[in-house]
């Protein structure tokens, strides 16, 4: 294409930068401050492709979703007022997630700005806490420009959302247009890349010095693409991973040296890992609370390591004793040439015993007659290829995926960690679709959660998204349950939560239902669904009053594990 | 001591705004602001004063700032050698028979008076935080109307600009087609 001046509107500036972009896919609802980007939008169709969700919140979740399995940064596009207000949650959850996302919301004209006009929301001033950067352009010569910055700056760094707010007069005013092929002017904003000589040195005198280190593998792992430099850092000098929800995938799950998820629902011999560790390195994780558990009684005998790209992520929660604030994989390059090659046979051994332990305490070996989430999740995990996607929803289903779905994969996991998003994984699913076209995808869900946004069925039936639904329906909000079970003396007030005929739902919407209620039957019913093209939905009736352990209770430390009952006492406090 | 941090930030609408949300966010005082243009053009200068304590928090205060992708730099003068001066405007009671005594008492603090009525006056004054407070303090004795200070305003001493490490001309030279097409946006800042 020439760089040849033409007269364009805002909205055909709009179209033609979102294909410069590389932009495949727009996920959108139109409205009134919106029609002049609809109205331009034919011309670009060939390129672009609008999918129609059915409520904004649904649009920014497909973004995310689609962002987080591609790398790519995806758009979503509202309306002024409602439309944008309705974007909210979904850029709060990419924010609090790093998911690169764009979300371009129309606006009242320049002239009535701040008027109180028909549909008028102060969507970047509601938004600034939430977005990592946010744009309300004024004129039509910025346009470019801050849509050329947005997408700059949304997969850049630490990846985050940010929000072009557009005047609908802005829309449709012309300029000669030429697109900027300039530098662009960040002043303020320089991602960091490599760790100083110095910081690499101390880092090695760390690593080889220690006994007992544990590494913290984060989404950061991910993001940097830093999959095959912590592989050999783990194989070198033998090292433990603990993953963080998002970094599962960051390393095999059947790797020797994987201790699985760290943290509240963590594995039992991660958490004792950590608190017995003589030294974390931590790796694009920002130590989140849910990791962490109490922070004064938190790994009090490491050394402490981080390396994040976000500087004001270092020493926030947990103090360390060597922050380096650069991207990951350019760090384990730097270091990884100096670490000494270790077999830590006892520390390893030790991992071991507590495997073990683990191992005894599974729920799959109770041989249940009601069907257990947990069981599934490992159908489902065994009928799946190692590249599918998972996309999982909020509650004790999404810590059950996460401790009985092995992901052997980067990139296989698309979850709401940050936020909890309930409504996130139909959404999240529909977007991933475009991304991966040709892997499989599975949606898990809960009873509640599937409830929050079980609209996209017909977006997902209108784009013939291949998307397959797991809802692990316990008749309850389960995990909510579970804190009143452990915690209000099973006053289960509110939680009981009534589901419609799924089976019914899923044939409305003129997609293949099924109900599961017997072990048995999983796998046909698995079969069925991922047999069928385009969307398909299981209604897997599980047990009511299932809990998800080991737990970690809020503010307590990572050791004071409420752990699942021996095999041998499991008849004695079965609750009913 | 108080926490005294200087930053330099795009001259763009709307910043203050993210800068004051920024700290009301995190949960970080914000004990006073001060902004205006600065030597670099397209570039505001803030002296921003916290009541945070602890070395690393500050820390974090700092790096949050950096964060935001209007703000160029960001400097925690607080151990460093620097002039800080405050401003304040004070009307208080005063008619003719007191007005010479008051006059007197302004010029040993080198403010100055600059508004006269029959029953009022106003006194202008410059200087350490400290040295208002205490002529704050000596002219409530005539019974203070109304006080207007301005928050601090820092500046390092010795030869370096700590905002600008030597890098920002590049910014300054590069600023073609982008700041042309964005000239048109007026802005009026924060
Ligand atoms: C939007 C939103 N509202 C409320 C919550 C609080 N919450 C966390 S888990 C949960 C229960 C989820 O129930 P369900 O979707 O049935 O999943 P289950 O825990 O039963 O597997 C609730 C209400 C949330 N995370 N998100
Ligand atoms: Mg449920």
């Amino acid at each position: 294409m020439g760089n040849n001046q033409r007269t364009l509107t805002g909205a055909e500036i709009l179209w033609e930068c979102l294909v410069r972009e590389g932009v495949e896919v727009v996920f959108g609802y139109p409205g009134g401050a919106t029609l002049p980007i609809y109205d331009a939008m034919s011309g670009h169709s060939d390129k672009v492709r609008h999918v129609l969700v059915r409520h904004e919140q649904g649009a920014a979740h497909m973004a995310d979703g689609y962002a987080r399995v591609s790398g790519k940064v995806g758009v979503a596009m509202a309306t002024s007022g409602p439309g944008a207000t309705n974007l909210v949650t979904g850029i709060a959850t990419a924010m609090m997630d790093s998911s690169p996302i764009v979300c371009l919301t129309g606006q009242v004209a320049t002239t009535a700005l701040g008027g109180d006009a028909f549909q008028e929301t102060d969507i970047t001033g509601a938004t600034l806490p939430l977005t990592k950067h946010s744009y309300l352009v004024m004129q039509v010569e910025e346009l470019a420009y801050s849509i050329r910055e947005a997408f700059y700056i949304a997969r850049t760094g630490r990846p985050g959302p940010v929000l072009i707010d557009i005047p609908k007069d802005v829309q449709t005013a012309s300029t000669e247009f030429v697109y900027p092929d300039d530098p662009i002017d960040l002043p303020g904003y320089n991602p960091p890349e490599r760790a100083t000589d110095q910081q690499v040195n101390n880092a090695l005198e760390l690593i080889n010095g220690a006994e007992k280190p544990v590494i913290l593998a984060g989404q950061g792992v991910l993001m940097s693409g830093a999959m095959s430099e912590l592989n050999q850092l783990v194989e070198k000098a033998t090292i433990p991973v603990a993953t963080t929800l998002l970094g599962l995938g960051s390393i095999p799950a059947s790797h020797p040296c994987n201790l699985g998820m760290m943290g509240m629902h963590g594995t039992a011999m991660a958490n004792h890992a950590i608190q017995e560790a003589d030294l974390l390195i931590a790796c694009g994780m920002r130590f989140d609370d849910r990791v962490t558990g109490k922070l004064q009684t938190y790994s009090p005998n490491s050394r402490k390591i981080h390396i994040d790209i976000d500087a004001s992520e270092l020493n926030k929660n947990v103090r360390v004793d060597l922050a380096i604030n650069a991207d990951l994989a350019t760090v384990l390059r730097q270091i990884l040439p100096g670490v000494k090659k270790r077999k830590r046979s006892e520390w390893t051994s030790q991992i071991q015993e507590w495997r073990e332990d683990a191992d005894q305490r599974d729920v799959l070996r109770t041989d249940s007659p009601v069907l257990m989430g947990a069981q599934v999740i490992r159908t489902i995990r065994e009928g799946t290829s190692d590249d599918a996607v998972i996309v999982t929803d909020v509650g004790q289903h999404q810590m059950l995926e996460a401790q009985y779905y092995t992901h052997e994969q980067p990139l296989t996991l698309i979850t709401s960690g940050g936020l909890g998003t309930m409504g996130f994984s139909l959404p999240a699913a529909i977007g991933a679709s475009f991304a991966v076209q040709e892997r499989e995808i599975w949606v898990i869900v809960g009873d509640g959660g599937f409830q929050m946004n079980m609209q996209e069925l017909g977006t997902a039936m209108q784009e013939g998204a291949n998307v397959n639904i797991a809802i692990i329906n316990n008749g309850y909000l389960g995990m909510v349950r579970q804190w009143q079970q452990l915690f209000y003396e099973a006053r289960y007030t509110e939680t009981p939560i009534s589901s419609p005929d799924y089976v019914k739902i899923a044939e409305a919407y003129g997609m293949p239902g099924y109900r599961v209620e017997r072990q048995e039957d999983i796998r046909p019913s698995m079969e069925c669904a991922r047999n069928h093209p385009g969307p398909a939905l299981i209604d897997f009736i599980v047990e009511k009053h299932d809990m998800v352990y080991p737990m970690v209770p809020a503010g307590a430390g990572l050791h004071e594990m409420i752990r699942r009952p021996h095999p041998s006492q499991v008849d004695a406090v079965k609750v009913e | 001591m108080k926490q005294i941090l200087i930053a330099l930030v795009e001259d763009k609408p709307g910043v203050l705004n993210r800068i004051a949300s920024l700290f009301r966010r995190r949960n970080f005082n914000i004990e006073s602001i001060v902004a205006g243009h600065s030597e670099v053009p397209g570039a505001t200068r803030l002296t921003i004063v916290t009541d945070e304590e602890e070395r690393l928090r500050r820390n974090v205060i700092r790096q949050n700032l950096l964060k935001l992708i209007n703000v160029i730099d960001v400097v925690d003068v607080t151990d460093q050698p620097c002039i800080i001066r405050e401003h304040a405007l004070i009307k208080i009671k005063s008619d003719g028979a007191t007005r010479g005594e008051v006059g007197a008492l302004v010029e040993m603090y080198r403010g100055r008076i600059v508004d006269v009525g029959t029953r009022s006056l106003v006194v202008e004054v410059t200087g350490e935080p400290r040295k208002l407070d205490s002529i704050i303090e000596v002219l409530s004795t005539y019974g203070i109307i109304e006080i207007m200070r301005a928050g601090k305003v820092a500046i390092t001493r010795g030869a370096e600009n700590p905002t600008d490490n030597g890098d920002l001309h590049l910014w300054k030279n590069s600023r073609g087609k982008a700041s042309a097409a964005k000239a048109t946006n007026k802005g009026g800042v924060l």
